[in-house]
């Protein structure tokens, strides 16, 4: 096995007393002395900070930008206004996931994309190979990812820069925090109002340092960010979508924007458009176990003993105060309320499929 | 990390406490360490055994699961369940809170003590741990 990497903020982690756990190469904090339970509430009631700098920032340049990644993304890159977010994904060419991530527009002709650390290599060698003759592609920048989360997380930035508090959701500027000009954006992976901020590496842990150092905020590992975004019905690349399950099964279709749907013009559109037009034949739904026992990933589903799907991510839900889980089933099986049957070590417990996200968001629109 | 040394340890986590006397036995008590709550993490369902049930040494007679994983607790000794601990249906977390005293799992009558004496004491259990 090869050596864990680590992110600028490893030896922060330590001395806040993490517990380590491999995630996609590297060395990542599990959760700290608190716990991911009193983490994973602390950032529903205060501020969570997280390190998420195992992904990867990428930038996309040229006259051409735009039109380039519409070629690689179904959503609508050309009607991004400059500095706001898009949520995507990467389809392949048989219409699955290669990734999901995020495409924010910079100016007119720069577009910066950050995507999940298992696949980045693979991606950055996907858009070198379909638009590499038509872009600059920079990077992997040498910069640190923190998402500050939850209602105190504004009051918190706020302090450093009285202008983030009249951000939106989905949009991202340049402001100075703790003498450090980070790219801010109001963004997040927990359901809460919260920011993601782009920081150069050797500075991270200096900014991360001083957003600790205010008592609302407390570090937050990915034992609470699985249980706060399976909570809010959020995807994780890898469980809840790959290169099987297509955008539309996932339920995300809202990343194909109208005119993308009636032109088409990005990899798996026949899969794709076909699905949005007939329905496709699996969806991902919410399960909600009737126990107090989580069903965990893996888990087959069945009605009358019969095969209908499978759990993708489960695990126990604080703020829900029940197991949570996603996972996909049948078409025709997915309507809320149906009731199924988890199979797991040899035991069958009932579930119920449940309305996403099991608690609502509170993004600020 | 806490071990008490009123009670005695398995190599996999476990401590195991005589309660009593019984008409037919042993009365032990068992349940998980400190070690084995704190590497779980926070444990948010457990199932227990059902009473009356007769089990094997090392038969698995509980799952504790937190957050992430799920870890078995093996029947330490050959008996019978005399007793769950009916609190954890509703507070798992007592596991991680006190789990040499509220957060004990099982309550077991066993008639042969002899496998208790093959068990650590709390000094060679800490031992393993370093």
């Amino acid at each position: 096995m090869t050596e864990l990497l680590h992110t600028p903020l490893h030896e922060l982690h330590s001395e806040l007393g993490a517990r380590f756990a491999p995630f996609a190469g590297y060395d990542m904090p599990l959760r700290y002395e608190a716990g991911a339970v009193a983490e994973h509430n602390w950032t529903r009631a205060s501020a969570g900070l997280f390190d998420v700098s195992h992904m990867g920032v990428l930038e996309v340049i040229g006259a051409d930008a735009a039109v380039a990644l519409e070629t690689v993304v179904p959503s609508d890159l050309a009607g991004l206004s400059p500095g706001t977010s898009r949520y995507t994904v990467l389809p392949n060419d048989d219409g699955g996931i290669r990734d999901d991530l995020i495409v924010t527009r910079l100016d007119d002709d720069t577009f910066q994309l950050v995507v999940n650390a298992a696949t980045k290599d693979a991606d950055r060698a996907h858009l070198a190979d379909r638009v590499g003759d038509r872009v600059r592609i920079d990077g992997f920048l040498d910069v640190g990812i923190i998402a500050v989360q939850g209602p105190a997380a504004v009051h918190v930035l706020a302090a450093h820069a009285p202008a983030i508090g009249a951000m939106v959701f989905g949009e991202q500027v340049n402001f100075p925090i703790a003498g450090v000009c980070c790219r801010v954006s109001r963004s997040g992976y927990t359901g809460e109002d919260g920011f993601e901020l782009i920081v150069p590496a050797d500075r991270l842990a200096a900014v991360a340092g001083a957003l600790l150092a205010d008592e609302r905020v407390a570090p937050a590992g990915l034992g609470a960010r699985d249980s706060l975004r399976l909570e809010a019905g959020l995807c994780l690349y890898g469980s809840d979508l790959d290169e099987t399950t297509s955008p539309v099964e996932a339920g995300l279709r809202w990343v194909i924007q109208k005119r993308r749907r009636e032109e088409g013009g990005f990899p798996g559109e026949q899969r794709i458009l076909g699905e949005l037009a007939d329905g496709p034949g699996r969806r991902r739904v919410g399960l909600a176990p009737t126990g107090r026992r989580p069903v965990r990933p893996g888990t087959v589903l069945l009605v009358d003993g019969e095969e209908v799907g499978v759990v993708t991510s489960g695990t126990y839900g604080p703020t829900a105060d029940a197991p949570v889980a996603m996972g996909y089933v049948t078409s025709g099986h997915h309507q809320v309320g149906t009731e199924l049957v988890a199979a797991q070590r040899g035991r069958e417990e009932p579930v119920a499929v449940a309305t996403l996200p099991f608690v609502p968001h509170r993004y600020v629109r | 990390m806490e071990t008490p040394s009123d009670r005695r340890y398995t190599p996999a986590h476990e401590w195991v406490q005589i309660v009593s006397d019984d008409p037919e036995g042993t009365r032990v008590r068992i349940g998980i360490s400190d070690f084995a709550q704190d590497s779980l993490g926070d444990i948010v369902f457990v199932d227990l055994p059902e009473v009356d049930r007769s089990v094997e040494a090392g038969e698995t007679i509980a799952e504790v699961e937190s957050t992430k994983s799920v870890g078995e607790v093996y029947a330490p000794m050959t008996g019978k369940v005399a007793a769950a601990n009916a609190e954890l249906e509703d507070t798992p977390e007592l596991v991680n809170e006190d789990p040499y005293g509220r957060g004990w799992i099982a309550e077991l009558v066993v008639a042969d003590m002899a496998g208790f004496d093959g068990l650590l004491d709390a000094e060679a259990y800490a031992g393993t741990l370093d």
